[in-house]
């Protein structure tokens, strides 16, 4: 294992703001893809997929990185990620809409009311479903919550 | 009792409330399942009249009659006897149908080798594939974003359009044997009316054997209750069957991880997983998928004993400190009625070693492999090794490994059209798999053995 020092997320299991790139709100506003994949491991089907080329690795095992100006927010890595760990967030108005992969049954509906789950599995309030696609297994659902939630809420529960 | 087409005797056992397959021989403590692959001994009941019969794997039929048997098994008449043993003679034997062996075959058909032939013990194509329902890493090359279960059917697919690949399922290789010019292959196949022998004559032999899952050593591991990661995963995702209620995962390394996740998505509430290494040692974006639901990761943690009458009821848990010894006085008692353990596979390499393999303990490997050289082929003239058989890894590189195998037995027969094109292909894949952080422990046990290949290394 060697004597380098462990990050806190490799003990938690789980990342906190400070880990990631945050956009701008010029670029949430458009919206846009939350790549929260900061390990190298041999993976790149979201650079394969992107559209708009605005994601990039120098070979397989790079971290992706992310072009906030290019990305158009169409959702497609959201359901490619093998770690389901692509979100798309966009802001609109006072709310922020939360596309995030689902593979959990029964499969919530549009306009249900659901629980908003931070990184930890705890609850932060209420969500309401907006858009569910299923055209693949990983079901990639948009909720929308309030504002402030947008870089916070990364899971759903049903009750 | 009554089991659904496509249980394993195992498998309707369970669903039925019987966890108890066994007692021990001495003691008479019960023995529950624990690889669910056939790989473990843990299994074993008296069907239809035949002792020590790997009830995991077998098919439930029409009108089996299960037995718990209590002591050495005793065969009440001679199977073979009336029965002659028939010969097969073939080009390429691929041992093993996981993604390694499928990968071989697809290969050696594409080269064009006339005469290929699959064997694997299980009732299905796919070794292990056939339970992974997570979406796989890598490439668009090796799959990736393709979910396990769907190569395992693509793979099916491909090796059924071949005519020169001919497969024998339910049929183990109990022995093999290095002849000069063709080798031997004893093989049992399971028919409905009893077993028979067969006499495998192969030119070339590639064992894509896989592995098999680890046991920790504490008080109560013999509980039933207390499955491997991939019993489990087994148990669920292949028949539909839920391995308990309440599950703590000892072991928070990829397959921890995932089949803990998986186990959410069937509805089974996973209290924790434990981790005796300061940190999590899977993927982050996996532990992160647990926690998002809530599961905690306790690392720096392992397990003390597990207790419960005849089946587990309950784990203690012990903070470890540096060295991993337990420090007194932080246990912790968690109820439970399932624990699973994920801590590594050790290679299957029983049949290499029977064959006359060299083989050398590696740790980074998994345990003892057989000695082989870039291309996958052993000390002994026509045999070859691919995935977890070779060191333990990961699916996607023992595709690769299998293709690599596939082509240079295929070559040695002399179907060798652009052979040395497709090898660096293939080395150039696993060398770039290999290279990042997690590559790490593959990429120096491939050295170690490159290492031993030339010549031997003493430690």
């Amino acid at each position: 294992m060697g004597g380098s020092t462990i990050n806190n997320y490799e003990k938690t299991g789980f990342l906190t703001i400070k880990d990631l790139k945050i956009p701008t709100d010029k670029q949430l506003k458009k919206g846009v893809a939350i790549i929260e994949c900061i390990q190298e491991i041999p993976c790149d089907p979201c650079v394969t997929i992107c559209p708009v080329e605005s994601i990039t690795m120098k070979d397989i095992n790079d971290i992706p990185k992310i072009d906030y100006d290019k990305c158009t927010g169409c959702k497609r890595c959201v359901s490619i990620c093998p770690g389901l760990a692509i979100f798309v967030v966009k802001l609109k108005d006072e709310k922020a809409q939360i596309t995030l992969p689902y593979e959990f049954l029964p499969i919530p509906k549009v306009g249900d009311i659901v629980k908003a789950l931070d990184r930890e599995g705890k609850s932060r309030g209420q969500a309401k479903v907006i858009r569910v696609n299923r055209s693949n297994k990983t079901t990639v659902i948009t909720i929308e919550v309030d504002k402030n939630l947008a870089m916070g809420v990364r899971n759903i529960k049903m009750d | 009792m009554q089991g659904i087409d496509g249980d394993s005797i195992a498998s309707a056992l369970h669903v039925n409330g019987i966890k108890t397959l066994s007692h021990s021989l001495r003691f008479y403590r019960s023995r529950g399942f624990f690889c669910g692959i056939g790989k473990c001994s843990s299994c074993f009941m008296t069907v239809n009249d035949i002792p020590n019969v790997r009830t995991c794997i077998t098919p439930l039929k029409k009108d089996t009659r299960v037995l718990e048997q209590d002591r050495v098994g005793v065969l009440s008449y001679k199977q073979f006897i009336d029965r002659k043993r028939k010969k097969i003679a073939t080009d390429i034997t691929i041992v093993g149908s996981g993604p390694a062996g499928l990968m071989a075959a697809i290969t050696a058909a594409k080269q064009g080798v006339p005469r290929i032939l699959l064997v694997d013990e299980n009732h299905l194509i796919g070794g292990q594939l056939i339970k992974q329902t997570h979406k796989f890493f890598g490439s668009k090359e090796e799959r990736a974003g393709i979910r396990g279960i769907d190569i395992a059917v693509e793979f099916e697919k491909q090796v059924k359009s071949f005519k020169n690949i001919k497969f024998m399922l339910e049929t183990t290789v109990i022995g093999c044997y290095n002849c000069k010019k063709v080798h031997k292959l004893i093989a049992v196949k399971r028919l409905n009316d009893g077993d028979q022998l067969f006499e495998i004559n192969s030119k070339k032999v590639i064992f894509a054997c896989g592995a098999m899952e680890n046991m920790l050593a504490f008080p109560g591991n013999d509980l039933p209750g207390v499955y491997g990661a991939g019993g489990v995963q087994t148990l669920m995702n292949v028949y539909g069957v839920k391995p308990g209620y309440k599950v703590v995962m000892i072991g928070a390394g990829n397959v921890g991880l995932i089949v803990s996740y998986q186990l959410l998505q069937a509805g089974v509430n996973v209290d924790r997983v434990v981790e005796i290494m300061p940190k999590i040692g899977g993927y982050h974006v996996h532990a992160a998928k647990l926690r998002r639901c809530g599961v905690p990761i306790f690392t720096s943690y392992s397990v003390k004993e597990v207790y419960g009458n005849n089946k587990v009821e309950g784990v203690i848990l012990v903070k470890v400190d540096n060295s991993f010894k337990p420090i007194s006085g932080t246990e912790q008692d968690v109820s439970c009625d399932t624990l699973c353990i994920a801590v590594g596979l050790t290679p299957s390499i029983r049949l290499l070693e029977q064959i006359g393999a060299k083989t050398e303990y590696i740790p980074e490997a998994g345990g003892h492999i057989a000695v082989h050289d870039r291309f996958m082929k052993i000390n002994i003239n026509g045999i070859y090794v691919a995935g977890d058989s070779s060191g333990i890894e990961e699916a996607s590189t023992a595709m690769i490994e299998g293709e690599l195998a596939g082509i240079s037995a295929a070559a040695s027969l002399g179907y060798d059209k652009n052979a040395q094109k497709l090898k660096e292909k293939c080395k150039k894949a696993l060398t770039q798999f290999r290279s990042g952080p997690f590559g790490e422990k593959p990429r120096i046990c491939k050295e170690k053995i490159a290492c031993c290949w030339n010549g031997g290394i003493n430690y």
